[in-house]
């Protein structure tokens, strides 16, 4: 059953990315208006799988490195569909699209682990944690995303070279806008992940903040961001410094999403998260 | 045999001085189109004349007299002689013309390709051609596919995407920057008419303020007046950068007006809005160093040169699959012309049919006549389904038959199978 949800999602999502690959080769609106609808039957069937995982562990699929990475994908086609329906900026899904598929091939051919909970992780101030992280996360992907695209059209335009790249790609000011929004309603997300977790944290063991290295690189990743956008609101950065900023802010993120749990130990590590 | 017919000339074709006799006069469309009216010769015509082209089309059956008859009053109109004319004249025949002109409202055939003027000039003196009834059948149709290729034309390929003038180039290149030019602010540093066409162009596209800024402060007024923009002195040309979004340039200053220097100190107050140089002068008015600053773009006369190279290179290339589409339509369009040759047939047939029935009815009305006008309605739709589904198949396989080379066999055994009267026929498929 959940092979079944989890591999249409996968089958879903690999069509939509390779669908959108063609748009923005071909530029045919009914190459986009076909791949906008298998990504939506991705996103439903991912919702499926999402849920009965929830329903069979009593908690958030997000305690192995292949679940984190699907729940991660989830979220950000999801955050994607929400700004394609405001910014109506279809060139964005042949970047999202791609980078989403590229998470569940590398959740994909992960093992699966099953094994009995922890009954320390059934409990809702994990879900609220894990939900608000990941929604901020989605968000935060998508200034990166948009901050590539505003790197690779800044340089186009300043050795003019104005080819096809150029053409397809959108304008500075667009770009640079769906960066700076990504990261204005990622930001908040992010903060309020931090808090419910330890929040939980605090719940669960009985301390607030344990200087934990997921934990210590998160906050990083916080003020990271934090500076950027205090960077952007005070002293009005925009354009090329903020999209290498926020390049910058998602890989320390990404790192602290993947790395620390992989490298580092602690509780967050996935080695501990699925000890019972 | 019926015959359409395009004579004309273009921009190839024939010097500006020959193509500008005609254009200049906007009576002599309706002149030519009574004189195609009162030919015997030419049955509908149309009449083209732009300061690029003038075109004629016409439908004949006599295509030497038309030809001719209608040469020598164009080119009278010229007041040249009809040998003058006819070096630079080009004469498509039938599928040639239809694709002539399917060309020329697609704008495959313009000076720029892709120019949006024509089609809408192609309408203009179709228009014409309606309004002084030189247009039937066959010129109807023809002009509708020739508007339907051009739509098709223009939304299916890039023939008409990429600017290819300065002006155009830099404001879509703005558009790239900016995303939208409304509440942007212009800046014009020096003048000239290519700068002033670049600063006309950006305002019309949204830019909501200009500044005009010369050596000469009267100059700077006067062109400022033109746009209802503002004067500067050149003094105050680093105050105005801080404010400004597009930057026009094009000074005849020997050095660079605007430096690296400049700029940065202008950046410290600009909170790193992005400012986009259009430098149109030569030699340049803007150090091309200012260009490596973050958030700063620089184009110069060059650089836009080459924007429009590239931008006629893929009209080109589209132009290949413009083309692709002409042939489809013109396909098209030869395959209607076939049908034609049916439809006198047909008519014949179905009038026929119609005479048989009206005369049947007025016999057998005396008998019919203690119906009620219901019941009367009745034996006549019944009479008139049943004589329509006899009569299908045939008209289906003639339709069918349209274009091969048997029609005319078949048209025949039609014609004597159902005793038509060839007489009332048009002679075209005899």
């Amino acid at each position: 059953m959940t092979l079944i949800w989890f591999n249409s999602a996968l089958f879903f999502e690999l069509l939509a990315a390779g669908g959108f690959i063609v748009f923005i080769i071909k530029q045919q609106q009914w190459v986009f208006r076909i791949s906008y609808w298998i990504l939506v039957a991705g996103l439903i069937c991912h919702t499926f799988f999402l849920a009965y995982r929830y329903y069979l562990l009593g908690t958030v699929p997000v305690l192995d490195l292949k679940s984190a990475l699907s729940v991660f994908a989830w979220s950000i086609i999801g955050v994607y569909l929400i700004i394609q329906a405001r910014f109506k900026l279809r060139v964005l899904g042949s970047f999202v699209a791609p980078f989403a598929a590229f998470l569940m091939i590398v959740s994909s051919v992960m093992p699966w682990k099953t094994g009995p909970v922890n009954p320390l992780y059934k409990s809702l101030w994990l879900t609220v944690h894990v939900g608000t992280i990941f929604i901020g996360d989605g968000l935060l992907a998508i200034a990166f995303l948009a901050a590539i695209m505003y790197l690779i059209q800044e340089r186009q335009i300043k050795q003019k070279r104005l080819g096809s790249i150029y053409t397809r790609l959108p304008s500075l000011a667009t770009l640079d806008r769906i960066n700076y929004h990504a990261i204005v309603y990622g930001f908040p997300f992010l903060t309020a992940g931090m808090i419910t977790g330890s929040i939980y944290a605090q719940y669960a063991l009985g301390t607030y903040w344990r200087w934990d290295p997921k934990e210590v690189w998160s906050l990083i990743s916080w003020l990271f961001y934090a500076a950027l956008l205090h960077q952007r609101l005070a002293a009005g950065w925009q354009g090329r410094r903020a999209a290498v900023l926020s390049i910058i802010c998602f890989l320390i993120l990404v790192f602290t999403f993947v790395g620390v749990s992989l490298l580092m130990g602690g509780y967050h590590s996935f080695s501990s998260l699925e000890a019972v | 045999m019926l015959k359409l017919i395009n004579m004309g000339m273009n921009h190839e074709t024939a010097p500006v001085s020959l193509r500008e006799c005609l254009a200049t006069d906007p009576d002599n469309t309706p002149k030519v189109l009574s004189c195609m009216r009162n030919l015997t010769s030419v049955n509908e015509g149309l009449f083209l004349s732009t300061c690029n082209r003038v075109e004629t089309l016409f439908t004949t059956e006599c295509p030497h007299e038309a030809k001719t008859a209608v040469l020598s009053y164009v080119s009278g109109l010229a007041g040249m002689s009809p040998e003058a004319f006819q070096s630079s004249l080009y004469t498509h025949e039938d599928m040639e013309a239809v694709r002539h002109i399917f060309q020329v409202a697609s704008s495959l055939d313009s000076m720029v390709i892709g120019e949006p003027q024509i089609l809408g000039q192609i309408k203009e003196a179709y228009y014409h051609a309606t309004r002084e009834k030189t247009s039937g059948v066959i010129l109807n149709r023809l002009m509708h596919r020739a508007f339907h290729v051009a739509k098709r034309v223009r939304s299916e390929t890039g023939i008409c995407g990429a600017a290819v003038s300065i002006s155009y180039a830099a404001v879509e290149l703005a558009k790239k920057i900016f995303h939208v030019l409304e509440g942007k602010k212009a800046l014009l540093v020096g003048a000239g008419e290519m700068a002033e066409l670049a600063a006309r162009n950006l305002l019309s596209n949204g830019v909501s303020a200009l500044v005009v800024v010369n050596r000469t402060f009267e100059r700077a007024v006067r062109v400022a007046q033109q746009f209802d923009g503002q004067a500067a002195s050149f003094d105050e040309l680093t105050t105005q950068l801080k404010d400004a979004d597009i930057v026009i340039t094009s000074t005849a200053s020997a050095e660079c007006v605007i430096t690296r220097s400049m700029v940065k100190q202008a950046f410290k107050k600009r909170r790193n809005r992005p400012l986009f140089f259009i430098d149109i002068a030569v030699p340049r008015d803007v150090e091309p160093a200012v260009n490596d600053l973050n958030n700063v773009y620089v184009y110069d006369i060059d650089d836009l040169k080459g924007v429009i190279e590239l931008n006629m290179a893929q009209r080109q290339e589209e132009a290949i699959k413009a083309r692709r589409i002409v042939d489809e339509e013109v396909v098209k369009f030869e395959q209607w012309m076939e049908t034609l040759a049916v439809v006198p047939t047909i008519v014949a047939l179905r009038t026929k049919a119609e005479s048989i029935i009206r005369a049947e009815l007025k016999r057998s009305s005396s008998a019919l006549g203690e119906l009620t006008a219901s019941q009367r309605a009745v034996v006549e739709t019944l009479t008139r389904s049943a004589v329509e589904k006899v009569l299908n198949d045939p008209i289906l396989f003639l339709k069918g038959k349209a274009g091969r080379t048997t029609l005319n066999t078949y048209l025949d055994t039609t014609k004597r199978l159902f005793g038509l009267d060839t007489h009332d026929m048009d002679g075209e498929h005899e």
